[in-house]
């Protein structure tokens, strides 16, 4: 198209063919934006249009379900600022506001996994930044095809050193995640990055232009022709069954970062906060200077003028269409009074920071850019900022039927002690389950010196306040196979987990982030397991009184017509009122009580045990409940409080029999115990709302009256102690053995 | 007492720094990159980080800053000067000391607590050691394997200029990042410069790190200020 499409060209040439359709919008949106302009877009507003429009920025297949997780009263006690910002914003007491989230980056991350994972860590940590927040930790959820898969050997390394290269450059401690395999993944992987931030309540940003006359200055990096439609060709489409080719294709859109850059970007814009220099802030994301400028206008007075001329670019070849669909990294957008743009300029050249104003607050309600004497945005903002909303169809699967009819049970399970022993040590030494180091080593856990307890301990836990110990815990969990079961219970699932996981360390969950992870949405299936998992969201955090603050959809995570299994990452926030009274999930001291906290019921669907020794996926998964999660984490807090506990380690995939072995091996000792009932079902079963810990020594009848008042069921097991993990008249397995198994899978796969 | 923390654009363990010089009870004093100007500090820190994005090399833009103009001179005439990761790579491109951190033998970035072994408890910022000590500190770098030729390294070992090593079984295997003769941490001469790979600003107490027992480089540092006041 040609440089001078300004809007008086498109509406002298309406019959100018457009290349909507490359750009990722259906005919039917092409005509809209047709209507609203009552012309034809010119060539940068069908860019604008088409990256605002798109999956990935406007929510539009998934905004009808995502209203369910609007927070009720009780829910919304704590907020300061929820769902709609950036990043919710939740009061943890003492003055002291946090926001955290959590994003994926996918697609980029299959494409060129070093580049895309480090983009992905980049670009949540200016979404919390946007907040007013100093980000302070990330962690990461990531999911790959089968560990031994060739494809793997590729997408691991290079998101896992992608992640160590920007977090670790940043300066933030990646205090967790997940790591975890299936088939379902490989060709297309999930890499999923959270951020939380910590401010003061008095300090928190709005996403905002107002005041007309307010000039909008860009600031960070120059832009250039990395990552141009990412969000609309990358994030929203389905890569086809050509693998590589369709890959490489691909790769010029994704985003190259600069971990150096986004560290000044954080202290300049820490620094331009604290002297009060700005009036509202955006970051440049998915469909970079397109988005910050209509989201700002839309949020604000309604209007702005951009002189596209003066944006600073790296490729002066790029054209209006290029610069505002951009996705260079490490770019901000600020709007800042006119007397206090000479102050603004220091600031950032303090921190070698670029700074351009490249326009001004206006208030009539429209949105115009002009670019060599030429006007060739001219929109009302708002139309693209809340793009189109879906009703897309929705089936359930017609397999599911006969996948839940094909249950667990009869497959051949462990009869003696050899066979138990067995099948632990298979399960401890499978990826899933096995040592993480591998990945963990490369991250940076220690920057900032307010790590508490990070990878592999349950939750990541923050010092917020050295005087008080104020801190705060996360957690993020999500189980593929129980959402392929059932997406509703497999969500709640994961929210358990994550919610279980944080109580563990003795904080009390507060708020929820999530990032769902699901097939195309044209696929009625696919919808219908979104719609289920929003409801199962929704409901469950309604039921445990605390709100969803925000989150990210990813969607048209397929191969060809095979959708992944349905993955909403669920992360936990919770505040933990003294980060000295910590518990770790490792044996810490020797003969102290090992007690198993809640209900084992035969449940094998969708378990660990039934995917690694089986390769069977079938059944419904467990049983959800709230109410024994609810009482199995005020018990714990409380426990901690008092300082009742000497490790606390919740049970999740592989049931008892892994969470032993990772007790004793965290702790580096053993355990004798005696198991209650059939010992294949008390140890590999994956009942929700339990946790195996260990009571400090002399203090058992104290804890015996805290869970007798909380009611939990419980049943002493054994005591700590020793070179071996005992299960009497069973096995018993030496801690080395263990530790060879769980420690050898990863380096033997990956180096 | 009053000891200086420099941040360079891109330090990051520069508020650590700042906290293990509090619970040794002395001052933190920031310093910044762009200024020539010490402050009057009695001891300098050159924290970890990616000053300038390590670009180029480690440390290679960072010993061109005005601060470092102002730092070599004053160290070279007894400041004490600790440089802990990338402090220690600007240290040797600032050739206050000999040698070079190389990229690690794995090609990875590593973070681990790794076990040291105290050779030298004479310097200003291991006086409070004792010779043989074990240390339970984190590294965390991917250039930390220390390299310098034959002759530096027989130097070294000879005048007691190795200040701490990996320790380990076997010495030829000890160091996690392939660093010569398993060295984490040198000085020079007069043994008022240091510079070490590991962390000990992230082992100053056992809530946030995996030990207290990297306190020491800062108390000695205290301790020998104190005196050299009192003597003064």
């Amino acid at each position: 198209m040609s440089d001078k499409d300004t809007i008086e060209v498109a509406a002298a040439t309406p019959e100018q063919p457009q290349p909507f359709e490359e750009l990722g919008l259906t005919k039917g949106e092409y005509e809209k934006i047709r209507g609203i302009l009552g012309r034809r877009p010119t060539a940068a507003e069908l860019a604008l249009y088409s990256v605002m429009w798109s999956e990935h920025c406007s929510y539009k297949s998934s905004k009808v379900h995502l209203r369910r997780l609007a927070p009720n009263e009780e829910q919304a006690r704590m907020l300061l600022a929820g769902i709609g910002a950036n990043a919710g914003v939740v009061d943890i007491g003492q003055g002291y506001a946090v926001t955290f989230k959590i994003e994926s980056h996918n697609h980029p991350s299959f494409v060129e996994p070093h580049q895309g994972a480090a983009t992905g860590v980049g670009g949540i940590v200016r979404d919390i930044l946007a907040m007013g927040a100093r980000p302070v930790a990330v962690m990461d959820a990531l999911r790959f095809g089968p560990a031994d898969a060739h494809d793997t050997a590729r997408v691991l390394p290079g998101v896992v050193s992608g992640i160590s290269f920007y977090g670790n450059c940043l300066g933030l401690p990646n205090i967790g995640g997940e790591l975890a395999f299936d088939p379902c993944y490989a060709g297309n992987p999930l890499v999923n990055a959270l951020c939380v931030g910590v401010m003061r309540h008095e300090d928190l940003k709005a996403a905002t232009a107002t005041g007309a006359g307010n000039k909008v200055v860009l600031f960070g990096s120059r832009t250039g022709p990395d990552g141009v439609g990412g969000a609309s060709v990358l994030a929203s489409a389905t890569f086809g069954d050509e693998g590589d080719g369709s890959a490489r294709a691909k790769r010029p859109s994704v985003q190259v970062g600069d971990p150096f850059m986004e560290k000044l970007l954080v202290e300049c814009c820490l620094e331009l906060y604290a002297t009060g220099l700005i009036e509202g802030i955006q970051d440049l994301g998915a469909a970079g200077i397109a988005c910050a400028t209509t989201e700002l206008s839309a949020g604000g007075d309604g209007g702005m003028r951009v002189t596209l001329d003066d944006v600073p670019l790296r490729d002066p070849s790029l054209t209006p269409a290029e610069i505002l669909m951009s996705e260079s990294q490490e770019r901000m957008m600020a709007v800042v009074r006119p007397d206090n743009i000479e102050a603004f300029r220091q600031v950032c050249r303090k921190w070698d920071v670029e700074a351009i104003v490249i326009g001004e607050v206006t208030a009539d309600g429209t949105l115009t850019m002009t670019w060599r004497g030429g006007t060739v945005v001219q929109i009302p903002p708002r139309t693209a900022a809340d793009g189109p909303v879906y009703q897309r169809p929705m089936a359930r699967p017609s397999r599911l039927d006969a996948l839940q009819a094909a249950t667990p049970d009869s497959l051949e399970r462990p009869k003696d002690g050899p066979a138990l022993r067995s099948t632990l040590l298979t399960l401890l030494g499978s990826p899933d389950e096995a040592d993480k180091s591998w990945v963990t080593a490369q991250y940076d856990h220690y920057v900032r010196g307010d790590t508490v307890l990070a990878m592999p301990e349950d939750g990541g836990l923050l010092r917020i306040d050295e005087q008080t110990g104020l801190g705060i815990a996360l957690a993020t969990d999500g189980n593929g196979r129980y959402c392929r079961l059932d997406p509703y219970a497999g969500t709640q699932l994961a929210l358990s987990e994550a919610y279980r996981n944080v109580a563990m360390t003795g904080a009390t969950p507060v708020a929820v982030t999530n990032c769902l992870n699901f097939g195309s949405p044209e696929d009625p299936a696919v919808m219908w397991q979104l719609a289920e998992a929003v409801r199962g969201l929704a409901d469950g955090c309604a039921t445990l009184g605390i709100p969803v603050t925000g989150g990210n959809v990813s969607l048209y995570n397929q191969t060809g017509e095979n959708p992944i299994h349905p993955t909403p990452v669920i992360g936990v926030l919770g505040v933990h009122t003294d980060v000295r009274r910590r518990v770790g999930a490792g044996f810490s001291t020797d003969n102290a009580q090992i007690v198993l906290l809640g209900e084992t019921q035969d449940e094998f669907g969708g378990s660990a045990w039934a995917h690694v020794i089986h390769e069977h996926l079938g059944g419904r998964p467990p049983a959800v409940n709230f109410d024994a999660e609810r009482r199995l984490a005020d018990l714990i807090t409380a426990a901690a409080r008092e300082g009742l506990l000497s490790s606390a380690h919740d049970l999740s995939d592989g049931g008892l029999a892994i969470a032993l072995a990772e007790s004793c091996l965290r702790g580096g000792r053993g355990a004798r115990v005696t198991l209650p009932g059939d010992p294949f079902t008390a140890l590999f079963s994956e009942s929700a709302a339990r946790a195996v810990i260990s009571v400090t020594p002399s203090r058992e009848p104290e804890f015996e009256a805290l869970r007798a008042k909380y009611e939990v069921p419980a049943t002493v097991l054994g005591t700590t102690g020793g070179n071996t993990l005992t299960v009497e008249a069973t096995f018993e397995v030496p801690l080395d053995e263990l530790r060879r198994v769980w420690e050898g899978t990863l380096p033997a796969l990956f180096g | 007492m009053r000891i200086g923390v420099v941040t360079f654009p891109g330090s990051l363990d520069d508020t650590d720094a700042s906290r293990a010089v509090r619970y040794a009870g002395a001052d933190p004093v920031p310093l910044w990159h762009a200024d020539h100007d010490l402050r009057g500090v009695d001891a300098v820190i050159l924290p970890g980080g990616f000053s300038y994005g390590d670009y180029l090399r480690c440390g290679a833009i960072a010993r061109f800053s005005p601060v470092m103009a102002e730092l070599v001179p004053a160290a070279k005439a007894g400041l004490p000067v600790l440089g802990i990761c990338n402090g220690f790579q600007i240290l040797c491109e600032a050739h206050l000391l000999p040698g070079a951190l190389t990229r690690n033998a794995g090609l990875r970035f590593i973070t681990r607590d790794v076990r040291l072994t105290v050779a030298n408890a004479s310097t200003a910022w291991t006086a409070g050691y004792t010779p043989g000590q074990q240390l339970l500190i984190p590294l965390k770098s991917g250039e930390g394997a220390y390299a310098a030729d034959q002759e530096t390294l027989d130097e070294l070992e000879r005048t007691g200029r190795v200040v701490v090593c990996y320790a380990g079984a076997d010495p030829g295997s000890a160091a996690p990042n392939g660093a010569a003769r398993a060295i984490a941490g040198i000085c020079n001469e007069a043994g008022n410069v240091v510079g070490l790979m590991p962390h000990p600003e992230h082992a100053i107490d056992p809530l946030t790190g995996p030990s207290a027992d990297g306190l020491g480089f800062f108390t000695s540092v205290v301790t020998a200020l104190a005196g050299a006041g009192a003597r003064g």
